[in-house]
């Protein structure tokens, strides 16, 4: 019998084997199911076709947030917006599944809402027709994004067929330095191992800067997973985590919270697990980040100059770069700090939480987004707004000149139909700076929340510890 | 349920750029809505087939003869990255892409296209360099093979690689097996274990 230390990814999955299929591949629990509205709806149809039942409705919870507009009373939401909202209130109706509808406290973007509302737990497995599910990870659930054909496999037989991954564990110690945040942490990463670098692997991220940081860094520094290739990204629950959930709307109570508690302290990989791959940060090296091209490793430091292919030798990594520059409008050489913006989107289920708005608040507040500028404020959900307008955050926005709007994933992913003009160039605390994935031609620069004030007030991509009180 | 996959003598068309995004593949605004399926091959690589004002990009490899006809991809690094969109493995399949054979596929998209009879090829970027070459030497006129029960891949100029694949999904491809009926025959072994979960993790099952 193997006697080495096991990690947290094997330990929360070997809890959900339901049965092996073949020495890597199991048939996997799935203990929380989340639907939206881009997918939600069609899963449900699809098995309604079949003449199959719901495995586990009472597992199953559902949300709009991609395709609906965010304007105030959700006026614009486009056409197909409106049948895919009517068609997810009639199939999870139809099928007794929890639907967080619009206005409801607990709808929003469904990465918000399930950590939100209690019902991403540690050593959970959640999945969702969604790559960032990888985002619930910050909490100690094993949670990835699915296809549609296995959304419907999952409500068919509350199951997913699984390969074992190899396993990555991510060290960032070291104390945060000034105007640094938990995106530009994970950026940063992107930048270093790249966009494939996690191809294949479930991450864990550890270390001293992680047991140091809050929740909700925790959740971003998860969500971008996907984006360094990994479809899952985890953290070992510990009291921070525990404070978080306590007391949440779907969180274990009384005896079985004290149980719970107990079953989560084990959720941790041991000190001689092994790794497929190691790799380790110095968090006190990174300076604010900012992407420059097309994918997410394309990214920089603010104080950064923007590549030039000239000085790449691989021909496919020089045509990448020249493409990307292309694309985004960018001169090779020039340093990315005074690139002027026209947008500005604060949002997503990267960046659009309490804390998020509050770092993004404590820049804005006493001054005004540059002439010129369009910049959307976009809460993660209900909860999240009614939250900030009681701290006031609503007004410090209003009063620099952004625009603040109802939750919902936006411009992110423009599914909804709010772009980012054509040719137009956006910071954006999204994850991703694809070619058009904020509209046909858009320009995208990812930051965090506090950099993406910074390009607001500036007009142009700024170093935001110049500016921070 | 799947299409099966066997083997395949076709057109290939390398598309070599490195970490082309199912966002790529796909745009949002073509994919959404329930009944877009069909209807999506017309704008896979909307963003690259066609120019601001709605014509044929010529520089489009796709665009070009032989290889508007392909029905495999030769790709660079990352080939579907991103989204979890299974549209994008749709619109691919619509435009007639039966097979793709490149270095590396993002994880999501890799698992999809196994769920609509597509077959994902992971060989050597080495390997996949000199195919692209070969078949842009020949200009797109020599066919590539792909073989699932051999698993070989063999080039225009009769140049054989052999691929690894996961048993099961070559099983299950090569039969085009159904999953959802597969795993509802172990449906007592899914019930027995909800059972016993319920006593040990009940705050899974008891939410709230």
């Amino acid at each position: 019998m193997d006697t080495r230390g096991r990690t947290l990814l094997a330990k929360i999955w070997d809890q959900h084997v339901v049965a092996q299929l073949s020495d890597d591949t199991d048939l996997l629990h799935v203990d929380r199911h989340l639907l939206h509205d881009l997918g939600g709806s069609r899963g449900l149809i699809d098995l309604k076709g079949r003449d199959l039942p719901v495995h586990n409705p009472e597992l199953t919870f559902a949300t709009p947030d991609h395709a609906i507009s965010t304007a105030a009373g959700r006026a614009g939401t486009i056409k197909t917006g409106w049948e895919l909202l009517a068609a997810l209130r009639t199939e999870t109706s139809a099928s007794n599944i929890r639907l967080f509808d619009l206005d409801q406290p607990g709808q929003g973007i469904v990465h918000v809402i399930g950590p939100e509302l209690g019902l991403s737990l540690p050593g959970c497995l959640i999945v969702c027709g969604d790559s960032h599910t990888c985002t619930h990870g910050g909490l100690g659930a094993l949670a990835f994004g699915i296809g549609s054909s296995e959304l419907t496999h999952v409500l068919a037989t509350q199951t997913i067929i699984q390969r074992r991954p190899k396993t990555m564990r991510v060290t960032f110690d070291g104390k945060l330095p000034f105007g640094v945040t938990a995106k530009d942490l994970i950026l940063a990463l992107i930048g270093h191992v790249g966009a494939a670098g996690g191809t294949g692997y479930a991450v864990e991220y550890a270390g001293s800067a992680i047991r140091d940081m809050p929740i909700e860094g925790r959740l971003t520094i998860c969500n971008l997973s996907v984006e360094l290739g990994a479809k899952m990204g985890l953290i070992a629950p510990d009291d921070t985590t525990f404070a978080y959930i306590r007391g949440r709307p779907y969180a274990p109570q009384g005896e079985m919270w004290e149980r719970a508690v107990a079953a989560w302290r084990q959720l941790r990989s041991d000190s001689d697990a092994m790794f497929d791959r190691e790799v380790s940060i110095d968090v006190s090296t990174i300076i604010p980040q900012i992407t420059w091209g097309t994918s997410p490793e394309h990214v920089l430091g603010v104080d950064g100059r923007i590549p030039d292919p000239a000085d790449i030798a691989d021909p496919a990594r020089r045509g990448a770069i020249e493409i990307a520059l292309d694309y985004m409008g960018l001169k090779p050489g020039a340093p990315i700090a005074g690139t002027k913006v026209d947008w500005v989107f604060i949002g997503s289920c990267t960046n659009s939480r309490l804390s998020d708005l509050r770092a993004a608040a404590e820049v804005a507040r006493g001054r005004k987004v540059a002439p010129g500028v369009r910049a959307w404020v976009v809460p993660g959900s209900e909860t999240v707004k009614r939250d900030a307008i009681a701290e006031g955050l609503d007004k410090i926005f209003i009063d620099a000149g952004f625009e603040w709007r109802e939750p919902g994933c936006s411009m992110c992913l423009a599914a909804n139909g709010e772009t980012v003009p054509p040719g137009q160039r956006s910071v954006s605390t999204s994850n991703r700076n694809f070619i058009g994935r904020q509209g046909p031609r858009a320009r995208t620069h990812l930051a965090s929340p506090a950099m993406a004030v910074a390009a607001a007030v500036s007009g142009a991509i700024a170093d935001v510890r110049t500016m921070e009180r | 349920m799947a299409q099966a996959f066997t083997k395949l003598t076709a057109t290939a068309a390398p598309i070599m750029r490195v970490n082309v995004d199912t966002d790529v593949i796909i745009s949002i605004n073509r994919m959404i809505g329930n009944s877009v399926r069909g209807h999506l091959g017309k704008w896979a690589f909307g963003s690259l087939r066609y120019l601001p004002d709605g014509s044929d990009n010529p520089a489009f490899i796709l665009n070009r003869e032989p290889y508007r006809a392909a029905e495999i991809l030769v790709t660079g690094p990352n080939f579907g990255c991103g989204s979890s969109r299974e549209a994008a493995v749709w619109a691919l399949q619509e435009m007639g892409i039966r097979a793709i054979i490149g270095s590396g596929f993002g994880d999501i998209f890799f698992a999809n296209c196994f769920q609509n009879g597509i077959l994902p090829v992971v060989l050597d970027k080495a390997v996949i360099d000199s195919l692209a070459a070969e078949i842009e030497a020949s200009q797109g006129a020599g066919s590539v093979n792909v073989d699932l029960q051999e698993q070989t891949v063999t080039s225009p100029s009769g140049v054989r690689h052999t691929f690894e694949i996961d048993p099961r999904r070559r099983a299950g491809l090569l039969e085009g097996l159904d999953e959802i009926s597969l795993t509802l025959r172990r449906d007592h072994e899914i019930r027995a274990f909800q059972a016993s979960d319920r006593t040990a993790r009940p705050w899974i099952h008891f939410a709230g």
